[in-house]
């Protein structure tokens, strides 16, 4: 098994807020947090795409990176996860990534930042597989169980896949090739890019068309 | 009467001496942080626990099909 990552096909993103509704749904995330949410590319612009966003579970993470208690944490699959009970809510994962998924809840009536939430790959976190732990504090365990995110396996469109990296790429590399257009990938670049990759004119990006 | 006023003082003085002892069987609250590793709590493979078992081939293989159920060129045929 290689590592897990996300895609989202901007050429059949609808824009339906499936992927959130079914993350909200399994994982019972509370009012004001989102795991994931769709955002649309230049809005009001003719040609205007959305995209689904939430952890992509990086390469190099920054929010690793930056972790002032190091609560992250890498799983085997290329899952990162973060240990709850070391987080202290300072924030500095939300300023360091780049797709803004660490979420917040709001604790205490006086607004003080909760502990970070964030995508799971829906694969719980450093507590007991499928237990009632895990489910409270990161949601389901889906990969546990042998099933993929639920975003991803909602998608109606199937815009969003995930899994493992080289077979959904060969999966979106499939479809450019029917449809003959639309290989961008927004954010792959970032996520899954090789910074110390040398940049020469022409050179193939690390996933058809894969945008920054 | 004065032996057994002794003896409930000695009683009462001895479970005093083992309550007060009770805080020094006290775990340290501070974390001892190293810099650049994670120091939170190890997590199980995802394969570990059942269905599966421990058995990951399986698992890769669950995730896999699981995986093509993404591509309809496959699912439904082209």
């Amino acid at each position: 098994m290689a590592r897990m990552k996300f895609l989202c096909d901007a050429e059949r993103c609808i824009e339906c807020n499936g992927c959130v509704t079914a993350c909200k749904q399994e994982n019972e995330i509370p009012w004001g947090v989102n795991r994931r949410r769709v955002v649309t590319i230049n809005d009001g612009v003719p040609g205007e795409r959305s995209i689904s966003v939430a952890c992509m579970h990086c390469s190099d993470a920054p929010c690793m990176a930056v972790c002032p208690v190091d609560c992250f944490y890498r799983s085997e699959e290329g899952v990162v996860l973060h240990d709850k009970d070391l987080c202290i809510g300072c924030g500095y994962c939300f300023y360091a990534c780049p797709f803004g998924a660490p979420q917040f809840p709001q604790a205490g009536a006086f607004g003080v930042r909760g502990k970070m939430d964030k995508c799971t790959f829906c694969a719980g976190g450093p507590e007991k597989d499928n237990s009632e732990a895990e489910f409270k504090k990161y949601g389901r365990n889906r990969l546990a169980e042998g099933k993929l995110p639920a975003c991803a396996e909602m998608c109606a469109t199937k815009a969003l896949l995930a899994g493992d990296g080289d077979t959904i790429a060969e999966i979106y590399r499939q479809r450019v090739t029917v449809r003959g257009k639309g290989s961008d990938v927004w954010g792959w670049g970032t996520a899954y890019g090789r910074p110390d990759a040398p940049k020469q004119p022409g050179a193939a990006p690390a996933a058809p068309g894969a945008k920054s | 009467m004065m032996g057994r006023l002794g003896r409930w003082a000695a009683i009462a003085g001895s479970a005093m001496a083992v309550l007060m002892l009770a805080g020094c069987g006290e775990r340290p609250q501070v974390i001892e942080y190293k810099q650049g590793k994670y120091q939170g709590k190890p997590d199980q493979a995802p394969y570990a626990a059942a269905p599966f078992n421990g058995d990951k081939a399986m698992w890769e293989r669950d995730i896999k099909n699981r995986t093509q159920n993404q591509n309809e060129y496959r699912r439904i045929g082209s």
